[in-house]
C-alpha cells in the first residue's frame, strides 16, 4: 500500500488534482483499520464484565454452567482451533491436487469446466452445507466412516492424565455422526475452493521457463513438482492455506449443525464439541441486555477475534521465512 | 456403501416442515392490526393453529416468530414483539421489574423419543432415575443391566446411548431439567435446571425440530421433545415411570391427569409445577406455557387484539388442542386470567375487558 503512494509521489508532477487524489485513497485504506479498531474496542468493552467478573481465568476455563452463572472460553477455543486445523489437514491435500492437476495433467478442454465447478462450491450457502452435514453427512458418519475408523484405529493408546479423569481417546468413542470430525469435514468441503483457486493461480504463476528446464532433463511430473515446482512457489502456496485458515475459524451456521455443540473440550475425534462462532450463535438470542451471559458472549466474540489474528499472524510470519530462505 | 435412502431423507425433509409451519404466518411487515409474538416453540404448534382458526373467523393474524422461550423472554423484555412465549416461569421480580403480566394458556407434556433398531420403543420401559444417568454419561449402553431389568421382555442391542438435547436455551430443556432434578439429587447438583444447562454428555442440535433430526438420524439416541413433534415425525417415544412408580406411555389421557391437580391460585403469577406429581395414570413430565404481556402497552390497539386472539382461544381452542395433544385449563382458570387481564392499562384504563 505504502509503496504505491509513494511511487505517485515520485512520478506525478505536484498538481492538486493528485494530493487530494493520494489523500482520497488513503482514506479509503483508512477507514479499514478505523473499522477494525473500532470492532475490536466496541467487542472488548461490552466483553469487559466477563473479563472482570472471571478474570483471565476466564480464557482457560472450562465451565459452562448457565445456572450456576459460570463461564469459559476453553472448549470453545479448543473447538474452533481443533476444527479449523483437521479442516485444514484434510482440505490441503485435496485443494493442492485439484490445483496441480488442473494446471499439469488436465486436458484443455475440461480445464474451464471443472474450474467453474470447484469454484461453484465457494457459492454454495452455509446453511446448505450444514443442512446437508446434518441429514445426509452426519449419519453416514455414524453407519459407516465412524465404526470403520474405530476399528483401523483401535491400535493407538489413549493419552490420558495419571488418575484417567481426562484424556483424549483417538477414534474410540460412541458414532453419533455429528461432532469434531464431522464439523471438520464440512469446513474442509467449505474452503476447498478457495485452497484450489489460489494454489491453482499460484501454481500458473510458476514461470514456464522452469518447469520446461525441469522437463528438458528428463525429470519426471513428479520430480518437478516436488524439485522444481513447489520449492519456487512454497511462500505463496501457504498463503493459499491461510485464506481457507481465515474462512474456517469463523464459519458459524454450517458448524452449528454438524459440530454436536457441547461446551466441554472433545476427548476423541468424535466428541462433540463447540466453536466460539457456534456457542454465540446459540446463547445469544437469549442473553439479555446488560445480563452475564451478553457479556460473556461478547468477550467469546473478542477471543476469537484475537485467536484469529495470532493464527494469521503467526501464519504470516512463516510465510515470510519461508519466502527468505 | 453411501446408502442415503429415501425414507430417511423424508423424515428429514417432515422435520424441517415442522419448523416451517410454526414460521407460516411470519410474514413481512405487520399491518396495523396485526400482532407479534415469539419464543416457545414448545407452544408454537397450538399456536400457530389457533391463531390460523381464529383468523378465519376475522381475527387478527398472528406473526409468531418459535425461537424459544429463552429468546421470547428477552424480546418481550426489549419490546420488540407484541407478547413473549415462555414455557418456563419467569419470577416474580423480573415481571416486575419489567412491567410484564404473565398467565398460561395451555398444558404440553414431554416425552422420551429414542431410535433402536428392533426394538419397539414404544414399548421400552425407563425411568427418570435412568434417564436422568443417561444424560449424566453414566448409562453408555442400551443393554445396560439397569435397563434390562426394567425391560425383561426385550431385546435389547449393544448399542451407545447418544442423548440428544436442546442446543438453543428452551422452555422444554427447563421443563425437562426441572423433571430429572426433582428424580435424580446428582443431575440437579451436576448439570443444573433450567433454560439451558451444563450438559456432561450427549450432542445438541438446535430446535425441537433439531433433537428431533438428530434422534431420527442416530442409531441409539434418544431426545426430549414436545409430543406434537414427536407425533408429527412418527418418532418412537417410550414409556416412563412415575411418582407412584407405575409406567405410564404418553397420551392425551395421561397429560390431562397430570395437568388436572394443579393450583393455579398459590403463585401470584399463576405459576406451576405439574412434574412428577402422584397418581396411577400421571404423565411425569408435564408443563404449562405461558404468555408475557406488558402492563404499560406502548400500542393499546395491538395489546387488545393480543388479549382478544387468546380469549377467542380460550373458547374456541380445544378441537386443535386436542388434535395437537395439548391440555387445556379448567374454566375457571381462564376466568381468573380474564379477570387479571384488567392489570393491562393504558391512562389507568384497562386495555381490553373480556365479554363475559
Amino acid at each position: 500500500m505504502t509503496a504505491t503512494t509513494g511511487s505517485i509521489g515520485l512520478t506525478a508532477r505536484p498538481h492538486p488534482r493528485e494530493a487530494a487524489f493520494s489523500i482520497a485513497l488513503l482514506a479509503a485504506a483508512l477507514v479499514v483499520l478505523v473499522t477494525l479498531g473500532a470492532i475490536l474496542l466496541i467487542l472488548f468493552q461490552a466483553g469487559y464484565q466477563a473479563f472482570a467478573r472471571y478474570g483471565i481465568q476466564f480464557i482457560w476455563s472450562g465451565a459452562w454452567d448457565p445456572p450456576r452463572e459460570l463461564y469459559g472460553a476453553l472448549p470453545a477455543i479448543i473447538g474452533t482451533l481443533s476444527s479449523s486445523f483437521l479442516a485444514i489437514l484434510i482440505a490441503w491435500p485435496v485443494g493442492f491436487g485439484i490445483a496441480y492437476f488442473l494446471t499439469e495433467y488436465c486436458p484443455r478442454p475440461l480445464r474451464g469446466p471443472l474450474g467453474v465447478a470447484i469454484e461453484l462450491l465457494a457459492a454454495i450457502p452455509s446453511i446448505v452445507y450444514g443442512m446437508w452435514g446434518f441429514f445426509v453427512l452426519a449419519p453416514f458418519m455414524a453407519s459407516t466412516v465412524q465404526p470403520w475408523l474405530t476399528e483401523t484405529f483401535a491400535f493407538l493408546p489413549p493419552i490420558t492424565n495419571a488418575d484417567e479423569s481426562a484424556g483424549f481417546y483417538w477414534f474410540s468413542a460412541p458414532a453419533v455422526g455429528v461432532g469434531l470430525l464431522t464439523a471438520s469435514i464440512v469446513l474442509a468441503i467449505m474452503i476447498l475452493p478457495f485452497i484450489a483457486a489460489a494454489t491453482r493461480d499460484v501454481l500458473l504463476s510458476t514461470p514456464t521457463l522452469l518447469k520446461d528446464g525441469g522437463y528438458a532433463m528428463g525429470a519426471t511430473r513428479w520430480e518437478t513438482m516436488t524439485g522444481i515446482v513447489i520449492p519456487a512457489v512454497r511462500g505463496s502456496l501457504f498463503g493459499a492455506v491461510l485464506l481457507g485458515l481465515g474462512r474456517a475459524l469463523g464459519e458459524t451456521m454450517a458448524v452449528t449443525f454438524v459440530i454436536g455443540n457441547a461446551n466441554r473440550v472433545p476427548d476423541s475425534f468424535f466428541a462433540p464439541a463447540a466453536s466460539i462462532a457456534s456457542v454465540v450463535a446459540n446463547e445469544f438470542p437469549d442473553a439479555e441486555q446488560g445480563s452475564i451471559k451478553l457479556a460473556v458472549l461478547f468477550a467469546l466474540g473478542f477471543l476469537l477475534f484475537v485467536v484469529s489474528f495470532v493464527v494469521l499472524a503467526f501464519a504470516r510470519l512463516l510465510l515470510r521465512q519461508g519466502r527468505m530462505a | 456403501m453411501f446408502h442415503v435412502n429415501t425414507r430417511m431423507l423424508l423424515k428429514g425433509a417432515r422435520v424441517l416442515a415442522i419448523s416451517a409451519v410454526a414460521a407460516t404466518t411470519v410474514a413481512g411487515i405487520a399491518a396495523a392490526d396485526d400482532i407479534t409474538g415469539a419464543g416457545s416453540s414448545f407452544a408454537a404448534p397450538i399456536y400457530t393453529k389457533w391463531a390460523e382458526q381464529s383468523g378465519a373467523q376475522g381475527g387478527a393474524k398472528l406473526n409468531y416468530q418459535s425461537v424459544g422461550s429463552g429468546a421470547g423472554q428477552t424480546q418481550i423484555i426489549n419490546r420488540t414483539v407484541d407478547f413473549g412465549a415462555s414455557d418456563a416461569a419467569v419470577s416474580a421480580d423480573r415481571l416486575e421489574a419489567n412491567h410484564l403480566l404473565q398467565f398460561p394458556t395451555c398444558v404440553g407434556a414431554v416425552v422420551i423419543a429414542v431410535n433402536l433398531p428392533g426394538v419397539d420403543g414404544s414399548k421400552l420401559k425407563l425411568t427418570g432415575d435412568i434417564v436422568a444417568d443417561m444424560y449424566m454419561g453414566k448409562i453408555r449402553m442400551w443393554n445396560d443391566k439397569r435397563i434390562k431389568a426394567i425391560n425383561p421382555g426385550l431385546k435389547l442391542p449393544a448399542l451407545a446411548v447418544a442423548p440428544a438435547y436442546r442446543a438453543d436455551s428452551s422452555g422444554t430443556t427447563s421443563i425437562f431439567t426441572d423433571y430429572l432434578g426433582k428424580v435424580s439429587p446428582s443431575f440437579k447438583d451436576t448439570v443444573g435446571v433450567g433454560t439451558s444447562v451444563s450438559w456432561k454428555a450427549g450432542v445438541g442440535a438446535p430446535g425441537n425440530a433439531g433433537v428431533a433430526g438428530a434422534v431420527t438420524n442416530t442409531k441409539g439416541a434418544l431426545g426430549y421433545v414436545e409430543y406434537a413433534y414427536a407425533t408429527e415425525n412418527h418418532m418412537q417415544v417410550a414409556m416412563l415411570s412415575n411418582h407412584n412408580g407405575k409406567f405410564v406411555a404418553p397420551s392425551s389421557a395421561s397429560f390431562a391427569a397430570a395437568a388436572a391437580g394443579a393450583d393455579y391460585t398459590a403463585d401470584p403469577n399463576m405459576a406451576v409445577n405439574m412434574n412428577d406429581t402422584a397418581g396411577d395414570g400421571n404423565w411425569p413430565i408435564v408443563g404449562a406455557t405461558y404468555v408475557l404481556l406488558p402492563t404499560n402497552p406502548t400500542d393499546t390497539a395491538r395489546s387488545a387484539s393480543v388479549m382478544k386472539f387468546f380469549d377467542w382461544s380460550f373458547k374456541n381452542g380445544k378441537p386443535a388442542a386436542d388434535q395437537l395433544h395439548y391440555i387445556m385449563l379448567p374454566e375457571k382458570v381462564y376466568d381468573m386470567i380474564r379477570s387479571r387481564w384488567s392489570k393491562v392499562e393504558s391512562n389507568g384504563k384497562p386495555v381490553y375487558t373480556a365479554a363475559k
